[in-house]
């Protein structure tokens, strides 16, 4: 194990001798590493040699990666004194953060590494990420008052900017045309025209189309039963929240999530418009009619079916669009912030924001708009960008997040598991999961 | 004074063989248990970056978590479970292919094999087999049995850990009865023969007391590995359905990885060392009134 850089000395405790500690089961490994608040503003420090920057990322699209690399390797070539190569080091969505965290443990930080929405409050107040805002602003031509506050509020501390939202996809349903079609439904876009596209509609398309197809209805994307803050696309319809704004009360016994939570029990287990825990489902593969998931997984399409995209439908609480956010960050546990932080500075800049938005829709206000994104994103037309990304950002509420998300969301998972039977009393199970996690809520 | 060079010589030479062996022993288990004993007296956040002295804190905190007492039981179901049906189903499998009988070899593979397949590729093939629409429900369902969701039920999801577990092991442990058997002396048991015993009398009386060694053994492997299960928990029912298959090892992954708690997972592994310990000491001084001779 090498030991890290100690940059700023002063700032920065040894917390322990790099030790392999197997114990009886696992190894649990302590390193020094930097306490936060590192400068990164102004030019890096030219390194003695180029150093290799790493980047990890949940997408493993092909042509995602390559945008990146390509982005990636222009930098290098602008700048050979400080870097050698980045590279982009795919972790499983499932597992991302967990491997993220356990990479900080093992004293081997990424440079810089996409962050969760919903784990951004933790990673925000933690001070294992740099402030990149100094760095932004000073970059010539990054025109840092293009950003959206209000993208960038949850990225935010004390005036500081500890990860930047590079991506803001809202949630949109897609629909397989063709098994909507064989089954004598409505075309959901028809729907949306005329002013009727609503969950139960939804939910009734997806019954007739799953009894016609023998596959499976509509699926709310990596949800399956464990990844439970996805169904917030869904309760959002019913205005539901599972705590307060200031994240301090419960409110899964709401009326309103107990209505939007029946609602989906029944479509599962009294309609079989959506599949049940332990089957699996993939809409790109061609598995299921619809499906609830972010713009960027437009590029898993292709052209073995007929799909439209359409926005979310509405609840008995109107129609509400919901983003879901990536920041990427700078570790302060990382070799080098200051290099970091610069191609950070490079990879978000207008131009290179306006290639991403083929995928990622950019937090620049100027770039927000159906034609810049057509241009970068030939799948979707100007009509369906309009529709679903420019006007399904305005307004749109993020995913739930919370800064003890990961004890919040292991507690409300085991707690769910008990609604996810045919019989289940839904009220009760809301109950329990309240009592559950109150204590974490005012942890 | 030659002599006492010569024995220092030897001393150095002996040294220096037994030094790679004991350095790997102290830098790979000994220094391990050691920092975990350390760390478990910290309060240690590995996102906040923060490593403070707590004392007994950590200690304290186990005795008032619910979350750790249901692991425990977890862990005691799924130990009980594994060790009853495993150990009896190795020794099951083992006198019957210790029969000369022809295709003893084929069947001696075919139960073998799970135990040199990938654990994960075997846990990923059962967790489809599993599902609610997978293979061992349409195989019931051609028996006209409609089976449950195995993995979403409380009860179920812990068989099916329990059942995944044993027929991946059970060949190691057939293959070490298997052995033992066919140690025992055939004398003794036509001697017994002659003198009348029926074939229960002669396993129960002869043949268990003269495997009495690989069964204590084969236990001691057995709870030890049983307690120490983690990957098929993660792949199959990532401790749930509720915290049903939470076992103690998926419990302090949780603490470390998922809540960057590194103090509590590593007092929690402390009690796992305990645990193991003491097992492991009970079954080594009852041995004596069980086992017939020891190897």
């Amino acid at each position: 194990m090498t030991p890290l850089t100690r940059r700023t000395p002063a700032r920065r405790r040894l917390v322990g001798v790099p030790l392999a500690a197997g114990g009886a089961a696992l190894a649990l490994v302590l390193t020094a590493c930097s306490g936060g608040g590192d400068d990164v503003s102004g030019e890096p420090s030219t390194p003695s040699e180029p150093v290799e920057l790493r980047m990890t990322v949940w997408t493993a699209d092909e042509t995602q990666l390559a945008q990146f690399q390509e982005i990636a390797d222009a930098y290098v070539a602008e700048n050979p004194d400080l870097v050698s190569g980045v590279t982009f080091e795919t972790i499983p969505f499932e597992d991302y953060t967990t491997s993220l965290t356990t990479q900080l443990a093992g004293g081997n930080a990424p440079d810089l590494a996409w962050i969760l929405e919903s784990y951004a409050p933790e990673f925000v107040a933690s001070g294992a990420l740099v402030d990149v805002a100094p760095k932004l602003r000073e970059t010539e031509g990054y025109e840092y008052d293009d950003l959206l506050d209000s993208s960038l509020a949850l990225w935010e501390k004390d005036g500081g900017l500890y990860a930047y939202p590079f991506s803001n996809s809202p949630f949109a349903l897609f629909v397989n045309t063709d098994q909507v079609a064989a089954a004598g439904q409505p075309n959901p876009a028809d729907l949306v025209a005329s002013g009727e596209w609503t969950y139960d509609q939804a939910r009734d398309i997806a019954q007739a189309a799953a009894a016609t197809s023998g596959k499976q209805g509509l699926v709310v994307r990596d949800f399956d039963y464990k990844i439970w803050e996805n169904l917030s696309t869904v309760w959002d319809g019913w205005g539901a929240a599972p705590w307060s704004e200031d994240g301090t009360q419960c409110t899964f016994t709401d009326p309103e999530m107990v209505d939007a939570l029946t609602w989906v029990h029944d479509a599962t287990f009294v309609d079989k418009a959506m599949p049940g825990p332990g089957t699996t489902a993939d809409f790109f593969a061609g598995d299921a009619a619809m499906t609830i998931t972010q713009i960027s997984r437009a590029s898993a399409l292709d052209d073995s079916f007929a799909w439209d995209v359409v926005p979310l439908p509405a609840g008995p609480a109107d129609q509400q669009n919901v983003i879901g956010q990536a920041g990427i960050g700078v570790f302060a546990a990382g070799e080098h912030p200051d290099v970091a932080a610069d191609f950070l500075a490079w990879f978000t800049n207008p131009e290179n924001a306006e290639t991403l938005a083929a995928y990622f829709p950019p937090p620049r206000e100027s770039l927000l708009n159906a034609e810049t994104l057509g241009a970068a994103n030939p799948k979707l037309s100007e009509t369906q960008l309009q529709a679903v990304v420019v006007d399904g950002i305005q307004g749109a509420v993020t995913k739930p997040s919370h800064q003890n998300f990961a004890k919040l969301q292991d507690t409300v998972r085991a707690q769910l598991d008990a609604l996810w039977t045919a019989d289940a009393d839904v009220e009760g199970v809301l109950a329990d999961t309240c009592a559950a996690i109150q204590p974490l809520l005012e942890d | 004074m030659a002599s006492s060079t010569l024995a220092r010589r030897d001393a150095a030479v002996g040294y220096t063989m037994v030094a790679p062996a004991v350095l790997g022993a102290l830098a790979f288990v000994v220094a391990p248990l050691v920092a975990v004993v350390w760390y478990s007296l910290h309060e240690w956040n590995v996102l906040a970056n923060t490593f403070t002295f707590a004392g007994a804190d950590n200690y304290e905190r186990m005795l008032s978590d619910p979350g750790l007492r249901d692991s425990l039981l977890a862990s005691l179901w799924f130990s009980v479970g594994l060790v009853v049906l495993n150990i009896s189903l190795a020794l099951v499998l083992a006198v019957l292919l210790n029969q000369r009988l022809p295709g003893t070899t084929t069947f001696r593979t075919f139960f073998f094999s799970p135990v040199v397949v990938s654990l994960v590729a075997w846990t990923i093939v059962w967790s489809f087999l599993l599902q609610a629409d997978g293979g061992i429900n349409g195989f019931l369902s051609l028996l006209g049995i409609e089976g449950p969701n195995w993995l979403r039920g409380e009860t179920t999801a812990m068989i099916s850990v329990i059942v995944v577990q044993v027929f991946k092991n059970v060949g190691l442990n057939m293959i070490l009865f298997l052995a033992a058997l066919q140690g025992v002396p055939e004398e003794v048991q036509e001697a017994a023969r002659i003198d009348g015993a029926g074939a229960w009398r002669r396993f129960r009386s002869i043949t268990l007391p003269l495997i009495s060694p690989t069964v204590l053994l084969v236990s001691i492997l057995t709870i030890v590995g049983s307690l120490e299960v983690f990957a098929q928990i993660a792949v199959l029912t990532g401790g749930g359905p509720g915290s049903s298959t939470t076992v103690l090892v998926y419990y302090l992954y949780q603490q470390a990885f998922r809540f960057n708690d590194f103090g509590y997972a590593s007092a929690i592994s402390v009690l796992l060392f305990v645990i193991v310990l003491v097992l492991t000491l009970v079954q080594w001084q009852t041995r004596k009134r069980w086992v017939f001779h020891e190897v």
